[in-house]
């Protein structure tokens, strides 16, 4: 039989190549998932893998994508890195969208462009405090992270719900669940005009240095990744847990809200009860994918991005469910997880 | 004018118990997940997934015995995938569960287009005879669906597994050392994915529940944190069945107030009272946290904790 064994080196090959792996996977499964629907596989893989990089416009359509995922990413690698469960960023994403939204809606044609600047900050505050509470409950009572975030995540999207359908509603929207559309200056300058593409991307890139930096060079990253991987030697060398604890889950919240205001306010251009998107729990893909790694973080998120666009043109072009995009993300996941494994052990035949 | 009339506090009542059931069977499930040593974050997953798997047997076959057993083994299909990811890959359990909340929540979705506008055969009512006769108690109690009161049985059969059958002295111990027990010649690893399984099947049971006798429609996302809150409970109920159901319980019944108070006409928008049973969580959360020695004393000890046998 087989037995897998612990190699004496991690394999170097496999650090590098297990991502790889895992997506030919994915690409294999969904090859086969294609053909069990009746179509072409060519056809489908087309959908995910040619037809989202194959010109210029596709390409900025799928930054549009990336650049969130890129953002909350980020932020979540940090809370892993320090073994902090936070997977409510789909949570804290809305609350960004709904404070940046706010500002947003405070602005009048003459308001300057500095309300960006605004939208912006509040996003990041709003997904700061809606993560600090998750930080409160865990110092304070020892309240599981996990659920607490995740809990968090359908009273958001009920607040969001209630905004749009209440208090906040167009009176000028025909009484659709919608805010009036954000007037011009709130909205997120665009690079090029007839491009969505926005800024977002500038702030994404400078925060992929950032974060870089703040996990390989800063003295407060390396204390928060040594929590993570070893408690007993980070409480021995005097390393705050609670600390740790505190930045991971702000620094988390603060990207996905900034995330949040960015899509709120960029592509979006109103709140609707369809802000929510699922980013926050495709990121934890990305992150995981991207090897907590800030620029692994950049290319797994361009993927994820290719698969949101494959799975809507497979919808328009096909007429295959749109679903197939989250179905390719989970399979992505554990086939990762399972190749992981294989970084640090090998398999090898026993007869017994 | 009184908000609860005998009337509407029977249905109440009886709401209670059937949405008790289904979080009470994930639960269930989960907590011999979670004695075995094993965090199962796939729960919302399992039971999407089986929601679908039972619902589509359900119309195609019109059968409820038959969409039970699909649920169920879906929900076992499914957490043998994680479980042999997590148990002889070692692979970390928090990520590998979400990976399958996740892929069980594109999967059912994707599984699910053709059934959104399916109905099930309409089935008859479910009545005790006699008991259900009984004013106030009747149709409070003795209308349910027999998986009610199967699910009260399992329950009972459950504690007295876990603390009155060697099986059961088995099962605590791998979870609570699992290095002694490999070390008495237990197949350590075997009998996690047996929990893992059985523990699916539950989840799957509960999934199958919700959409075949419960809602009983197929929605995209249906569960609605179901499968997390049932993982809050295993907790709440530091890992006793009894417990487990009467918490269950609980939390149907704050589930069941919202639309009761929404059906009252009570002037707070529907959203807010959406929320409760997710901020119900959160506080009871806190307040059974609160003590760590409490959760400590009780959680199984090697939870979570991957193991290696013969290092």
């Amino acid at each position: 039989m087989f037995k897998l064994e612990a190699r004496a080196q991690p394999s170097r090959l496999l650090m590098v190549g297990s991502p790889v792996i895992a997506l030919l996977i994915t690409v294999l499964v969904g090859s086969l998932l294609f053909v069990a629907l009746g179509k072409n596989p060519v056809d489908g893989l087309r959908m995910f893998f040619y037809e989202p990089i194959k010109n210029v416009y596709s390409l900025t359509e799928l930054t549009i994508k990336a650049t969130p995922l890129v953002l909350i990413a980020l932020g979540l690698a940090v809370c892993f890195r320090a073994n902090l469960w936070n997977i409510g960023a789909e949570g804290q994403f809305v609350l960004g969208a709904i404070c940046g939204g706010w500002v947003a809606m405070q602005a009048t044609p003459d308001t300057g462009r500095w309300i960006v600047a605004a939208v912006l900050v509040a996003g990041m505050l709003g997904g700061m405090a809606w993560a600090g509470i998750v930080a409160l409950l865990r110092d304070r009572f020892n309240a599981s992270e996990i659920l607490v975030s995740l809990m968090l995540v359908y009273v958001a999207e009920m607040l969001l719900s209630y905004l749009v359908y209440g208090p906040w509603k167009d009176p000028q929207g025909y009484n659709f669940p919608q805010t009036i559309t954000f007037l011009d200056p709130a909205r997120i300058p665009k690079i090029v005009s007839g491009f969505r593409m926005n800024i977002g991307v500038y702030i994404a890139l400078a925060a992929v240095v950032a974060f870089t930096i703040f996990l390989s060079r800063t003295y407060a990253g390396f204390q928060l990744q040594v929590g993570g991987l070893a408690p007993a030697a980070a409480r021995y060398a005097g390393f705050s847990s609670r600390r740790a604890l505190w930045t991971g889950l702000l620094i988390s919240g603060g990207m996905a809200g900034l995330a949040g205001a960015l899509d709120a306010a960029g592509p979006q251009g109103q709140l609707t009860p369809f802000v929510p998107m699922g980013y926050g729990f495709a990121a934890i893909i990305v992150a995981f994918v991207g090897r907590l790694n800030p620029v692994g973080i950049v290319f797994s998120a361009l993927l994820m991005s290719m698969f949101y666009i494959g799975g809507e043109l497979a919808q328009s072009r096909l007429g295959l469910p749109k679903a197939l995009t989250g179905v390719f993300q989970g399979l992505l996941l554990f086939c990762l997880l399972a190749c992981d494994t294989f970084i640090h052990q090998r398999l090898r035949w026993v007869s017994k | 004018m009184s908000v609860f009339t005998p009337d509407s506090l029977a249905l109440l009542l009886a709401a209670t118990l059937n949405a008790g059931t289904v979080l009470g069977l994930a639960a269930m499930g989960l907590l011999i997940n979670e004695r075995s040593g094993v965090v199962n974050l796939g729960a919302e997953g399992l039971m999407l997934v089986a929601a679908i798997a039972g619902f589509a047997t359900g119309v195609n076959t019109g059968s409820d015995t038959l969409a039970f057993l699909a649920g169920a083994a879906a929900g076992a299909l499914l957490a043998a995938v994680f479980g042999v990811l997590v148990i002889w890959l070692n692979t970390n359990q928090y990520a590998t569960g979400l990976a399958l909340s996740l892929f069980g929540a594109g999967l059912s979705a994707f599984a699910g287009i053709r059934y959104t506008q399916e109905k099930l055969p309409e089935r008859p009512n479910f009545a005790i005879p006699y008991l259900s006769d009984i004013p106030f108690v009747g149709p409070a109690l003795f209308k349910q669906h027999p998986l009610v009161y199967l699910a009260i049985a399992f329950t009972a059969a459950l504690a007295w597994f876990l603390y009155r059958s060697r099986a059961g002295l088995i099962l605590r111990a791998v979870g609570e050392s699992p290095e002694s027990a490999h070390a008495l010649g237990y197949p350590v690893r075997r009998i996690r994915l047996m929990a893992v399984m059985g523990g699916g099947a539950l989840c799957g049971l509960a999934g199958a529940y919700l959409s075949v006798v419960y809602t009983p429609l197929w929605v995209e996302g249906m569960v609605a944190g179901k499968g997390w809150i049932a993982l809050a409970l295993t907790t709440f109920a530091t890992w006793r069945p009894v417990r487990v159901l009467l918490g269950a319980y609980l939390f149907g019944g704050v589930t069941m107030l919202q639309f009761q108070l929404q059906g009252q006409g009570i002037q707070i928008p529907s959203q807010l009272l959406t929320m409760l049973p997710y901020l119900a969580t959160i506080v009871v959360l806190v307040l059974i946290s609160r003590n760590p020695t409490w959760i400590r004393v009780n959680m199984p000890a090697s939870l979570g904790k991957p193991f290696h046998p013969g290092s």
